[in-house]
């Protein structure tokens, strides 16, 4: 089983990099940016296909070290 | 006169400025640390004092300390600084120590983006520590900085919790010791360069207090802490 894990800095968390690219963004005349927010991917083979324990050991792993729950936000989508 | 201090100093791949501390250490100890490797599962025996140094362990990979602090002797770390053992984490020491756990908040990138390497001054909020008691209360300290991600972040609630608890080792200030505005290099909130756990056994901060110890490079006002640690 596959699943993607996308982490995003939670609302209101100043994102430096985003910003960076924002401007960036503006800068090449690309139109209509409003904002732009920069987060991480991760995708990850799982050994078993039972959905209910990739989930647990999903939660798992972005508990444990995927994300900062501080000032992270996850999300887990499988194929 | 008590025992001498016992000093252990963390290193991980990536780590740089094991050997600062090492000197700053036996300078203030008359003493070598151990130097402990982070796949280690204990630290030596009697080990009063743990140092997780400055650098970019695991090449920063993930986020800031992330990696590092799932390390091996991160568990003997936590048994130490549970113990009441002496805890400090410098740069990404005090990263590691935020991932770990052991300390709250995260350190996020630079408010202004840039990486920065350069003298600071601090301000000593609390001078009742054995990492801070050779220093007064309010003393201005100029130490070095050099972080991309030294930017202090935690919820409201918590750093409620720091400022009424007197938790707050040290703020960013200016030479004449006006704190925050410019004189904050990474937009830390209420200019915090390092604060305590709530037993004041575990200090993390991002200015290098050991890169400060001889008049050769710069000043001497980084010794305070390895004298009060060694006291």
């Amino acid at each position: 089983m596959k699943a993607r894990v996308t982490v995003t800095l939670k609302s209101g968390v100043l994102d430096p990099q985003g910003k960076a690219i924002e401007g960036a963004l503006k800068s090449l005349g690309v139109a209509g940016v409003a904002k732009v927010r920069q987060g991480k991917v991760f995708d990850i083979e799982l050994e078993g296909s039972d959905r209910a324990a990739a989930e647990r050991q999903l939660s798992d792993a972005c508990e444990k070290l995927l994300a900062n729950t501080i000032v992270e936000d996850y999300a887990v989508d499988y194929d | 006169m008590t025992k001498p201090l016992k000093a252990a100093v963390v290193v991980f791949p990536g780590s740089n400025r094991e050997g600062d501390v090492a000197r700053a250490l036996s300078q203030a100890t008359g003493a070598a640390p151990a130097m402990v490797w982070h796949a280690d599962s204990a630290l030596p025996p009697g080990t009063d004092l743990v140092v997780l140094p400055g650098g970019f362990s695991y090449g920063d990979y993930l986020r800031c300390g992330a990696i590092a602090a799932r390390a091996r002797i991160m568990d003997a770390i936590g048994a130490h600084a549970e113990r009441g053992g002496l805890t400090l984490g410098i740069c990404n020491g005090f990263q590691i120590l935020c991932e770990a756990g052991l300390l709250p908040g995260v350190l996020m990138r630079n408010a202004r983006r840039r990486f920065l390497c350069k003298m600071q001054h601090l301000k000593v909020e609390n001078a009742q520590t054995p990492f801070a008691r050779r220093y007064r209360p309010g003393q201005l300290i100029k130490v070095a900085i050099a972080h991309g991600e030294g930017n202090y972040t935690i919820d409201e609630v918590g750093l409620a919790t720091l400022e009424r608890g007197g938790r707050v080792a040290f703020r960013y200030c200016d030479a004449d010791g006006a704190v925050g505005g410019d004189a904050n290099p990474n937009g830390s909130v209420n200019a915090i360069a390092g604060v305590y756990n709530a037993r004041f056994n575990v200090l993390g901060l991002m200015p290098h207090p050991e890169n400060l110890i001889d008049p050769l490079v710069g000043g001497t006002d980084g010794r305070g802490m390895f004298e009060g640690l060694a006291a």
